[in-house]
């Protein structure tokens, strides 16, 4: 797309009592993405259009809508890859209370977040007081905390977006959380039981929506429910690996 | 009187990026209260998109590296402007900062002993960032976060300080407004701490996010402390250029600490052409001297292209000027040709760049692996902020007020070196929650005069009052300062344009104070915009005014009629405060002699 091009864009708007699409048309320059348009948008036709961003470059996770029906962040969809013969739609998440616009109320995450026992490091086992831990170790954590928090795997997740069970299960960012630090290597908390009991993991069914939604790539589902969900049942059904793992501090 | 919440501590910390969650967990560790207030949600500040890593002299991949080295290369980095006291603290505190994140959860990439991993920068003489791939900062604030959460400070998200509140001469708190409904909240504190980060939406083409307006700067600035070094705006060399909706998102130096390379259009790594004085003896003679240092030989020198961020930038304009730069405005920046020395080098990038991998692929369609990248200078950094004691960043004339991380001064003189800025965050946000509890449980109890809620409760509602219709809009009066700024008082600056800017920047301001925001006080971002046009505004005042008056080019400051570095002016500061009548005054501040025995390490250190 070398030149500019003209879209139509239709924006959720309204507050927790209501709203309605109201349709826009936007110049887009060369490489435009979405959130731009909302930009052009704010800077002519609404000026009070409420949207959350930072970084506008796929680090931050404020920016989470649903473009065409899909969450996505806004910063990093171009418009040029989108269907050119319809209207591009924008939505706010609908698993979290809308407050305007496209913003949602997502304070529930940093909750849930909370109760999740904390970070409990083992004693250094360097003689400089500092730990030594293998990269091949550290790898499969890194992999969890890649998250930006954009809580899209939320978003999509049909526990929380069709059955609202937000008391009962924790979602897919969560488990990724709790999975990097079972997985962190000096780590010596248990997250067992709370997983099973309070954050729910049991209503997950590897359904993977979770997974094709992350725009950092974390294998969400397989590598972080699956081996939790089977550390859950062997610790609930084996006392014996229980007790292995006990003594082996994992 | 206006309806407002008030909320009380004993300890106050605005911004919650890495200095602030630092400050806020110091002050808290010490059994003080705290509340810290953010204008995003926590765990997104600017520090989450920091990629290249935190310096620290750790000594973990070159074991020649010490705090004094550290110390002098940032004191060399900075053109000798520095605070040597902020120099020499930052150098020898950063490794026990960096150290204890890993107390608290962050994984950083390992040696193969399994130590962490350290990586070369511009302007550091050995390997010495501790990094994760090229989200550093992601893993600094979520470290920071997922701590400070457990530690009982209290968190308002959302909020949005406009007004310092004072007793006589010392803070005793803030006046703020709720993103999400509009209501007014008061914060009464017998300490309030600073940590509101940087300035660059004051520019056309910036790396930083929406929340660079410089709010703290001009905080500080309105509640009667001083500015220091305000011209020094730090332009990074690699930005995207192109698309034009990408143009200034940040390339991180570590595309060059990995071998990455500069080369024009006539494909001639132009780099070696000119190297400055201060660092002939330090940089490489030839490409293959580059690589070596590149793959660790540690007696190789380093390549051109990890030279200061300044210098950098500079040439790059010049081969664009001179006719020799790529199809939209930039250099060619190839990390691609590390293939010739790398076997399977593809998987190589994509496992030591993999947002710069991502970041290409998906906003420019380029495929770095394969293909270079086009990149040009864009502003990233202020070296400038607020004055501040050097061990307890307590600003230097209000009591109770204290600064810390980018919105703070000092510490980076002339041009800040890639990575300390992140260590800094750690180092003295550290220390200035030391220090505000300490004076928070020493001073006496605090009381906010009435008159001062009222007035700023009616400054921050006056937009809404106002007609929306009547001038551009708040979007269009920030695109325009945008503008002018990088323009005329960018990369390149002279009298003229200077002394144009601050006309115009006056002009603005007059247009900003008749600005009416249309809609409610719900989630609206036009009415926030509005409130923040006074901050970018004093910013980019006192930016010009630094730059007008510094008539050299040292470090980051660049004067087209002026372009030698002048020995007489490396001896002051530019210090800013608000005059008698409300107008910006500039004066000179000698800067205190250096202790003999850090004077002695710059000498050894060459
Ligand atoms: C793309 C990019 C890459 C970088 N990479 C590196 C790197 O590799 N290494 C390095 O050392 N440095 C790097 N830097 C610089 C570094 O990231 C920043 O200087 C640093 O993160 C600033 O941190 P801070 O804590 O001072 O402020 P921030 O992290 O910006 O936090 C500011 C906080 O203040 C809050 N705030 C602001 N105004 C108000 C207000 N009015 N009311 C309430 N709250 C307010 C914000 O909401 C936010 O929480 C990079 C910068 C950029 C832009
Ligand atoms: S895999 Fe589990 S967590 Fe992920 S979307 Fe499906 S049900 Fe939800
Ligand atoms: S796991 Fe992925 S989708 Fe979920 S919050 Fe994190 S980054 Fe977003
Ligand atoms: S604005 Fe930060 S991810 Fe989109």
């Amino acid at each position: 797309m070398a030149t500019a091009t003209t879209h139509e864009f239709k924006v959720w708007r309204g507050d927790a009592d209501g709203g309605e699409m109201k349709s826009y048309t936007v110049e887009c320059g060369p490489g435009y993405v979405v959130l731009d348009a909302i930009h052009e948008i704010q800077a002519d036709q609404a000026q009070d259009l409420a949207v959350r961003w930072n970084c506008k470059a796929g680090k931050c996770g404020s920016c989470s809508a649903e473009i065409n029906g899909r969450p996505r962040l806004m910063c990093m969809t171009r418009v040029d890859e989108l269907p050119e013969d319809q209207p591009i739609t924008v939505e706010p998440m609908r698993a979290f209370p809308v407050l305007r616009d496209l913003v949602t109320d997502v304070s529930w995450n940093y909750e849930v977040k909370k109760s999740i026992p904390k970070f409990q490091p083992s004693a250094p086992n360097g003689d400089d007081g500092t730990w030594r831990m293998d990269q091949y170790d550290v790898d499969r954590p890194q992999e969890f905390r890649k998250c930006i928090e954009c809580f899209l795997c939320q978003d999509v997740c049909h526990v929380l977006r069709d059955h609202h069970l937000h008391d009962k299960f924790a979602g897919p960012r969560h488990y990724v959380y709790a999975a990097n630090l079972e997985m962190n290597p000096i780590d010596t908390g248990d997250r067992l039981a709370a997983l099973r009991d309070d954050l729910g993991i049991g209503y997950c069914n590897i359904t993977k929506c979770c997974t094709k939604v992350c725009p950092e790539g974390i294998t969400i589902t397989d590598n972080a429910i699956i081996p939790l969900k089977e550390r859950v049942v062997d610790r609930s059904y084996d006392p014996l690996s229980m007790l292995i793992s006990k003594i082996r501090g994992k | 009187m206006a309806e407002h919440q008030l909320i009380e501590h004993d300890v106050i910390v605005i911004g919650a990026g890495g200095a602030g969650l630092r400050a806020a967990i110091e002050a808290a560790s010490t059994g003080a209260s705290v509340g810290l207030v953010c204008k995003s949600l926590l765990g997104k500040a600017h520090t989450v998109m920091a990629e290249g890593g935190v310096a620290a002299a750790l000594a973990n991949a070159d074991e020649r590296d010490n705090w004094m080295v550290h110390f002098a290369d940032t004191m060399r980095g900075g053109q000798y402007l520095n605070s040597w006291r902020m120099a020499e603290l930052h150098a020898q505190e950063a490794p026990d900062r960096v150290r204890e994140l890993e107390a608290w959860g962050a994984l950083l990439d390992r040696t193969k002993d399994g130590r962490m991993n350290q990586r070369n920068f511009g302007g550091h003489a050995y390997p010495r960032l501790a990094h994760v791939g090229d989200r550093t900062g992601l893993e600094m604030i979520r470290t920071l976060q997922d701590h400070g959460i457990h530690q009982g400070i209290d968190v308002h998200m959302e909020v949005t300080v406009t007004r310092l509140l004072k007793d006589g001469d010392r803070c005793v708190g803030a006046f703020a407004y709720d993103r999400e409904r509009g209501r007014f909240k008061v914060f009464k504190g017998k300490a309030v701490v600073l940590a509101t980060g940087g300035l660059g939406r004051a520019f056309l083409v910036t790396s930083n996010s929406w929340e660079y307006t410089g709010d703290g700067h001009s905080l500080a600035y309105h509640a009667g402390a001083e500015l220091v070094d305000m011209e020094f705006v730090q332009f990074h060399p690699t930005g995207m250029v192109w698309p034009p909706s990408v143009r200034g998102i940040l390339v991180t130096e570590g595309v060059r600490g990995e071998g990455g390379i500069l080369k024009n259009s006539e494909g001639r790594r132009f780099m070696f052409d000119d190297i400055p004085p201060l660092y002939v003896d330090q940089t490489a003679d030839t490409p293959e001297e580059g690589w070596r240092y590149v793959i660790g030989d540690r007696d190789a020198r380093r390549p051109p292209e990890l030279l200061t961020r300044d210098h950098v930038a500079r040439k790059i304009v010049k081969e664009v000027k001179e006719g020799r730069g790529s199809p939209h405005g930039g250099a060619f920046l190839d990390i691609a040709w590390i293939k010739e020395h790398i076997k399977d080098s593809e998987a190589h990038i994509k496992k030591k760049l993999p947002s710069m991998y991502h970041q290409f692929k998906e906003l420019a369609g380029i495929d770095i692996t394969k293909e270079p990248m086009e990149v040009g200078p864009t502003t990233h950094y202020a070296m400038g902020g607020i004055r501040v004691d050097p061990d307890s960043q307590m600003t230097t004339t209000v009591r109770g007020l204290f600064a810390a991380g980018e919105c703070a001064g000092g510490l980076h003189g002339a041009n800040r070196l890639g990575g300390n800025s992140l260590s800094d965050l750690l180092v003295f946000g550290k220390r200035a929650g030391e220090y505000a509890a300490k004076f928070a449980q020493e001073s006496g109890s605090v009381a906010i005069g009435q008159d001062q809620i009222d007035l700023a409760a009616r400054e921050a509602l006056a937009p809404l009052e106002r007609d929306p219709g009547a001038d551009v809009g708040p979007y269009r009066l920030q695109y325009e300062l945008q503008e002018l700024m990088q323009d005329k008082a960018g990369i390149a600056r002279e009298e003229d344009g200077l002394k144009q800017a601050l006309d115009q920047i006056h002009g603005l301001q007059q247009r900003a104070r008749r600005m009416g925001a249309g809609g409610s006080r719900e989630y609206n971002p036009g009415w926030h915009t509005t409130l923040d046009l006074e901050s970018l505004l004093t910013v980019a005042e006192a930016v010009a005014m630094g730059a007008l008056e510094r008539r050299e080019s040292r470090g980051a400051h660049s004067r087209i009629d002026h372009l030698e570095k002048k020995k007489e002016w490396g001896s002051f500061n530019h210090v800013i405060k608000m005059g008698p009548g409300g107008e910006m005054e500039i004066r000179r501040e000698e800067i205190p002699p250096i202790r003999q025995d850090l004077k002695d390490i710059i000498e050894e250190q060459g």
